[in-house]
């Protein structure tokens, strides 16, 4: 569009790869991507995928609830590990939802045109993410019914948040990240939701598609006051996006416990967010444009693209476990060297080789161009980047608990079958609310992709 | 229990669990032991410094009736003991028979290397003699002054200055201490259940460490250093840190400082996300994950200590310095307008300890038990170069060796 692209935007490769395919309209966008929610009839496949997401929402619910019944003891957490699968989920989630925001917020700013077409459920992912992530620091406490005691509120008492823990920090980071991206989110939404209000054709459908917009017309004002917002939204939800996760490292970094207290953390667990956000967004966006016919909205480029995202920032988490790992031998420090031997030695070290095969040796196949454009590869990719990514919040926080000062305390940690639960429980909630949404929203951005058809046919002249 | 040379011929060993861990669970070989016509199948522990050559059988386990948390509980040693070997009798070593299975035993100490750490501080007379201060000099300690809060004094702690000093030499690891807090301050009894999950609620742990070198630090892969070591005991209750990494990270501020120098918890306050724990690097708090009280049973409620919160489920606990007894040792000194006198309150770890290796008392009185032994060279900080700057400090263990037993 403007100088400074990197050469493999020069209209040849953009002629191979577009980000929206040959011969659509305004109109054949509208159709194609409101249909999925208004006409086409709801397929089998989806019924069937909703069904299971929705029993293991139940497995969720039960999981909850005996926890609420007999206390956080039912999972494997003890007192050398006093987070186990909890915390080791939460983090795993926040990161996840960090994709959507850099997408829709950075990516916008950035006037990265081939954002628009995977912005909306990105954002949706995010949510959604952030939604299943919210749910563990709530239940990992002790008595969850008494969490309100960490917000700021007027207590009778006078009795403040103690505003040094990074926990507190957590609070606020998570529930304006959580806000700002729902609104971001939403705000977006508004003209598509129009378009379902007029394209509906049943009553109900009609007034609730009415409320969301909100009254949008399509007004020249409208436009104007719609696009300024966004843009507000995006510069907001911009730094949020590196702060975030950055205050969640904090939660480790600012620990004693020798493998938490690192200074490398937060850039690095940044980069670790969106690596696995990115990795999930392929997961969500390869099955969703096969299943839906999008490969012409989400093309190749789109995959390519993302796949250049996932190995760039997966360099940095390498140079992260560099860092980490040069760190301890260079400060000499007995405690930290300790921890790294038990991380190659240990008895967890199967998880930590799990974890460079995953995060760093497997994603170095994305240099090649073949393996970026080969759909299946990318998608296993994806699902693999998850697994490490996990794994690596699982070494971070479980195995440092296992060996830190004292050696009578150090211990060893197993989830229960409570644990397992309760995250796959939110896997299925995170997956049976994209299955609502690409049933009751249009995934895409319909408003963005027609001015994509507008910026294109210019183009082609 | 058995030596680990005796394990070896055996061929009995352990392994240790993933749930729980070295902190709770480890799988003993079960072998079964002929005596006198009977038999009884037993978990072997392999325990260092045991006579080679030896089988111990503790008595008193294997009750099948003694309440939630003692029924079914081990191996019950009567079945062999018979009226003419009351104590001790000779057998060959095929009256002991593997038999393949193993059993879980909760272990809530199985790594007994310290790893070259500044955990216990041990030297011998002669190393004393050239060097009283040896005990300090492992590690750097942190000046006081290094601290991002600039110009900001440190807390003067006018009143009284509660500490605590242990004599290691002193400490013969009877757990005494153990058992006293655990009356004293109503810490529940959570049964081996919980204790195999690393759950156990003791306030004050007496950790033990051998002073030998093994390539695996396992005692259940044979070495010759096992056979005789020395071995410490070294109690460990919370160390009231003046500067404690628990309280940083509380977002509630569910555990404060007093001005006495006290790292108290507000059990009402807690939400229990258990972070405090997580960076306690002494790792003596204790959480109740379930509901480890007994409220129902009304025989229970006339042994607790009234003075003494019953704590529920989902809140941290710890050492208080038996903060009721400092509290009622006041309350006593202020009525007949005096200051609380050296030795007037005593903790009960304190009261039990045999050998009185556990000193509690005002550290700002010169004159104090405390203070005195605070100012011993021997005197030393465990873990000092965190800089936590605990209350509870520690007196080098100091051996004398008989060379002739040494070398015989």
């Amino acid at each position: 569009m403007s100088a400074g692209q990197p050469p493999l935007d020069s209209p040849e490769i953009r002629r191979l790869t577009p980000v929206l395919g040959p011969g659509h309209t305004y109109a054949s966008v509208t159709d194609k991507i409101s249909a999925i929610v208004l006409t086409r009839p709801t397929s089998l496949g989806w019924f069937i995928g909703f069904g299971i997401a929705f029993s293991v929402v139940g497995m969720l619910t039960v999981a909850l609830a005996w926890l609420i019944i007999k206390g956080v003891g039912i999972w494997g957490i003890s007192i050398p590990i006093g987070w186990g699968f909890a915390i080791v989920n939460f983090v795993w989630w926040i990161g996840i939802g960090h994709a959507g925001t850099l997408i829709s917020a950075i990516l916008f700013l950035l006037n990265q045109k081939w954002r628009t077409s995977i912005n909306r459920f990105a954002e949706a992912m995010t949510l959604f993410a952030v939604a299943c992530a919210g749910i563990f620091p709530l239940i990992h406490t002790g008595r969850p019914w008494m969490a309100y005691y960490m917000f700021p509120y007027p207590s009778t008492m006078g009795i403040w948040p103690q505003f040094r823990s990074p926990l507190i920090w957590d609070v606020f980071a998570v529930s304006t990240y959580g806000t700002v991206s729902l609104l971001f989110w939403y705000v977006g939404l508004i003209p598509d939701l129009a378009t379902l209000r007029d394209r509906a054709i049943e009553r109900p459908a009609k007034i609730i598609y009415g409320m969301l917009s909100m009254g949008w017309r399509g007004s020249a004002r409208h436009w104007h006051r719609y696009q300024s917002s966004y843009l507000l939204l995006a510069g907001l939800a911009t730094p949020l996006v590196l702060s975030v996760h950055t205050v969640v490292s904090f939660d480790f970094a600012v620990a004693i416990v020798p493998g938490w207290h690192t200074t490398i953390f937060p850039p690095y667990f940044v980069a670790g967010a969106i690596y696995s956000g990115f990795a999930m967004v392929l997961t969500i966006a390869i099955p969703l444009r096969k299943v839906y016919g999008l490969q012409d909205f989400i093309t190749m480029r789109h995959l390519d693209n993302m796949a250049k995202v996932m190995l760039a920032t997966g360099l940095i988490v390498a140079y992260g476990y560099f860092v980490e790992f040069f760190m301890s031998l260079y400060s000499g420090n007995k405690f930290d060297l300790y921890l790294v031997k038990m991380r190659l030695h240990g008895p967890y070290a199967p998880y930590y080789f799990a974890l460079i095969v995953c995060n760093i040796l497997i994603p170095q196949l994305l240099w090649f161009y073949k393996m970026r454009h080969n759909v299946v590869v990318l998608f296993l990719m994806s699902i693999v980047v998850n697994i490490g990514m996990w794994l690596e919040r699982f070494v971070i926080i479980v195995i440092s608990l296992t060996r830190d000062f004292v050696p009578s305390a150090w211990g060893r940690y197993s989830p229960t079958f409570w644990d397992w639960a309760t995250f796959i429980g939110t896997i299925g909630l995170f997956v049976m609310l994209i299955f609502l949404f690409v049933r009751v929203l249009p995934a895409i951005s319909i408003a963005e992709m027609r001015e994509l058809v507008a910026e294109t046919s210019e183009e082609d002249k | 229990m058995v030596s680990p040379k005796t394990a070896q011929k055996l061929g009995v060993g352990h392994n240790v669990a993933g749930s729980g861990g070295e902190h709770g669970k480890i799988y003993s070989d079960v072998a079964e032991i002929s005596l006198a016509n009977s038999k009884v199948t037993a978990a072997m522990w392999i325990l260092p410094g045991q006579a080679e050559g030896t089988v111990v059988l503790p008595l008193g386990y294997g009750r099948t009736r003694a309440g939630y948390t003692g029924s079914n509980k081990g191996f019950n040693a009567y079945a062999v003991r018979t009226s003419n070997a009351l104590w001790a009798t000779g057998a060959s070593s095929s009256a002991i028979r593997k038999t393949g299975d193993d059993y879980p035993l909760a272990c809530t100490q199985y790594h007994f290397n310290m790893e070259g750490r500044q955990i216990l501080a041990t030297g011998t007379l002669e190393e004393y003699r050239k060097n009283p201060n040896f005990a300090n000099e492992h590690a750097e300690l942190p000046p006081k002054e290094l601290s991002l809060y600039k110009g900001e004094a440190e807390f003067p702690y006018n009143r009284d200055k509660w500490a605590m000093a242990i004599d290691l030499n002193q400490c013969n690891g009877c757990s005494a201490c153990v058992v006293a807090c655990q009356s004293e301050n109503n810490i529940p009894v959570v049964g081996k259940d919980q204790v195999m999950r690393g759950r156990e609620m003791h306030w004050i742990r007496v950790d033990r460490y051998y002073s030998a070198q093994s390539p695996t630090n396992d005692p259940s892969s044979y070495s010759a250093a096992l056979d005789n070591p020395e071995t410490f005991f070294q109690p460990v209750p919370c160390q009231q840190c003046e500067n404690a990494p628990c309280e940083q990270v509380c977002p509630v501020g569910a555990t404060a400082h007093s001005a006495e120098g006290l790292n108290d918890m507000v059990y009402n306050r807690c939400v229990g996300t258990r972070y405090c724990s997580n960076n306690c690097p002494y790792k003596v708090r204790r959480f109740n994950f379930l509901r480890f009280q007994d409220w129902e049973t009304p025989q229970l409620k006339l042994m607790r200590n009234p003075e003494v919160t019953v704590r529920s489920r989902g809140v941290m606990e710890k050492c208080t310095y038996c903060v009721q007894r400092i509290n009622t040792g006041r309350i006593e000194a202020e009525k007949q307008n005096r200051p609380i006198r050296d030795g007037e309150i005593v903790t009960a770890c304190e009261a039990v300890c045999p050998t009185q290796a556990i000193v509690f008392g005002n550290a700002n009185d010169p004159n104090s038990r405390v203070a005195k032994l605070r100012a011993q060279q021997r005197n030393y900080s465990l873990l000092g170069e965190l800089n936590a700057r605990p209350r509870t400090t520690y007196l080098a263990a100091v051996r004398n060796p008989n060379p002739e037993l040494e070398n015989s």
